[in-house]
């Protein structure tokens, strides 16, 4: 991007010898986007970090209370380490997923389809995605008929039911499973990309030098693929941090599963307490900042090697 | 930031056979020198990989199947036995579940809103960004790069930072002049337009300044205005990129929840349909005759959209994915 930025500093003075004035023109181009930036994206984004300063009605400072409440109430805290869970566990499945499921169909002649197959989660809505894998879950006593597809195939192997949805052993789980399902296969496009772009005579050297096929995953792919891997990575982690609909839909919040987003929507529509939805809001902002800085400076590093 | 690539891009849609053709002739040289053993050993290698592969495509197809299927049976049926045995003949399907939702459950208005929320959802923010991006491609301006990586940055901006103060905005807007912006279409498209921008203004500006240079000189020299370069040349040009981008926020806009329940959730009638559907879940947990059809129905449309123009449905998805 800096690289295209700097391209672009230089274009104009070296196309066009226009006298540098002051012109209303670009203003009037730029200035419908700049207002709807201003009005819907940059003053609420001051005002909301304000606000988390404030109490639930915003009439009266409070300092950093709202924060402190949200790291010492108990409620809160299992909702901090839920997202925790989510934001590894799924950043981590989903990667690694998509790393090995892009190695593999790399092999196979009906890759096209194989991928598509994979792809087509990320067409649908989160909220499609929750009723068709609530109704995977679909729990019945033990005993009777399960029409739940994992419960249908956990009896047939002699196992017990499971409430795989209400269950808090699992649920974490069950829904994560979800976000897995419907996101792999966006990382697995894009590292298989990276894959490709590897030169196949590395591949074959390596193979006529001995190397095996996992001594070639651990030793060549990964590493040369390892800028495309932390972009993925990071796409995730961004996207995780914000999980919401999932959770809305499956759970509700219910059952030790409520996450950051969902809390945030309870608090506002629930509870009404707008410092406290404020400062969650804020604390995602906080994780991402981080995440955008990393993301950035890869970027760079990827630019200069092209 | 950007993850779009140009073998991304392609790799779904064509499986880059070039590409795959070079270690195919080495293999086959190596092959032939290769003891029997070692070959039948490749052999074996190699239908393990497809097995595996085409386990993992089935694991993320039939969860989708087993939802459709369940959609086609009678409701007594549905409760009665796995989806999996409607496979055996005879069989009996039905569209009695898909009347009823569209009917009774109002998910026929709830389409249409998706599509009245949307279809304005996509076409304004493209609209505004392109003509920002145009200024940001090819005009100079004081503060024109600090502006764009400004609206740039603020693509991770989660959602959740901007809906209490335009909730009160829309508020005091009401207040003054009685436009009611909260549960109106009107208010929730100005909203999908300001979170689509940054990445539309992103996306397109990169697109803008690859544009061979020359042609906005000649065409400046014939005297054309920048209205005209825009509608006339920049535009026509940009289709392919236009088209990645009009998809990926139509489908954002299509599938979003969040924005929909702030905004819209107060008025049943002009809800969407992922609102509608996320209240059914609500009320019947495990009436899976309305949820299957209902759901189905919601996906039909990104569906017809990802098999007909997976192109640039993907290279959408996949320039956009950290949109907030």
């Amino acid at each position: 991007m800096i690289k295209a930025i700097e391209e672009q500093r230089s274009l104009p003075t070296k196309t066009t010898a226009r006298r540098k004035r002051f012109s209303l023109t670009p203003w009037l181009w730029i200035g419908l986007a700049v207002l709807f930036v201003i009005i819907f994206l940059l003053y609420p984004m001051f005002f909301t970090i304000w606000l988390s300063f404030l109490n639930a009605t915003s009439t009266q400072f409070v300092g950093l209370h709202n924060y402190i409440l949200i790291f010492t109430n108990p409620a809160l805290l299992e909702v901090l380490r839920n997202n925790l869970l989510w934001l590894v566990l799924a950043t981590v499945a989903t990667v690694v997923l998509g790393l090995l499921i892009a190695v593999l169909v790399d092999r196979v002649r009906f890759e096209s389809v194989a991928k598509a197959a994979i792809f087509v989660p990320m067409a649908l809505s989160f909220v499609a995605a929750g009723v068709i894998w609530r109704f995977v879950y679909e729990y019945a006593p033990p005993g009777q008929t399960q029409i739940g597809l994992l419960n249908a195939l956990l009896t047939a192997l002699g196992g017990q039911p499971q409430a795989w949805i209400t269950d808090s052993r699992f649920n974490n789980f069950a829904l994560i499973a979800v976000y897995v399902w419907m996101w792999t296969g966006f990382c697995m496009v894009i590292l298989s990309a990276a894959i490709k772009g590897i030169p196949s005579e590395i591949l074959e050297a390596a193979r006529c030098d001995g190397a095996g096929e996992v001594t070639i995953f651990f030793r060549i792919i990964v590493p040369m693929i390892s800028p495309t891997i932390a972009v993925v990575t990071t796409t995730m982690i961004i996207n995780i941090l914000k999980i919401f609909d999932i959770v809305y839909v499956m759970t509700g919040g219910n059952y030790s599963t409520n996450v950051v987003a969902v809390e945030y929507y309870q608090q506002l529509f629930n509870f009404n307490n707008f410092g406290v939805a404020s400062a969650l809001a804020v604390l995602l902002l906080l994780a991402i900042i981080p995440i955008m800085y990393f993301n950035i400076r890869r970027f760079r590093v990827q630019e200069a090697q092209r | 930031m950007s993850t779009m690539n140009p073998e991304a891009q392609s790799s779904l849609v064509a499986p880059q056979k070039a590409a795959s053709a070079l270690p195919m002739a080495g293999e086959a040289a190596r092959v032939g020198r290769q003891p029997l053993r070692q070959r039948l050993l490749s052999l074996v290698n190699h239908s393990l990989v497809s097995i595996i592969v085409i386990l993992i495509a089935l694991v993320w197809s039939v969860p989708t199947l087993g939802l459709f299927i369940s959609s086609l049976r009678l409701p007594a049926l549905i409760h009665a036995t796995g989806w999996w045995t409607a496979l055996v003949p005879p069989w009996s399907f039905t569209i009695q579940n898909y009347e009823y939702v569209l009917h009774t459950q109002g998910l026929g208005q709830a389409f249409l809103n998706s599509l009245i929320i949307a279809i304005p959802g996509t076409i304004l923010p493209t609209l505004v960004a392109a003509f920002a991006a145009y200024a940001f491609a090819w005009m100079e301006f004081p503060g024109r790069d600090w502006i764009f990586l400004t609206i740039v940055a603020l693509m991770v901006i989660p959602v959740q930072m901007t809906l209490i103060p335009v909730l009160g905005l829309y508020t005091m807007l009401a207040q003054a002049t009685g436009l009611q912006l909260t549960g109106n279409y009107l208010g929730i498209w100005l909203m999908h337009t300001a979170l689509g921008l940054p990445f539309a203004v992103y996306l397109l500006r990169n697109f803008f300044a690859g544009l061979p240079s020359d042609l906005f000189e000649s065409a400046r020299i014939d005297g054309a205005s920048n209205i005209n370069i825009f509608f006339r040349i920049l535009l026509p040009l940009s289709v392919p990129s236009l088209a990645s981008l009009v998809i990926f926020q139509f489908m954002w806009v299509w599938n979003d929840l969040l924005v929909a329940l702030v905004f819209m959730g107060g008025n049943p009638d002009r809800a969407p349909m992922t609102v509608t559907i996320a209240n059914l879940v609500n009320s019947y947990g495990s009436n899976w005759e309305v949820l299957t059809s209902a759901a189905f129905i919601s996906m039909a449309l990104p569906l017809v959209i990802f098999f007909t123009l997976q192109r640039y449905f993907v290279r959408g998805i996949l320039a956009g994915s950290v949109k907030g």
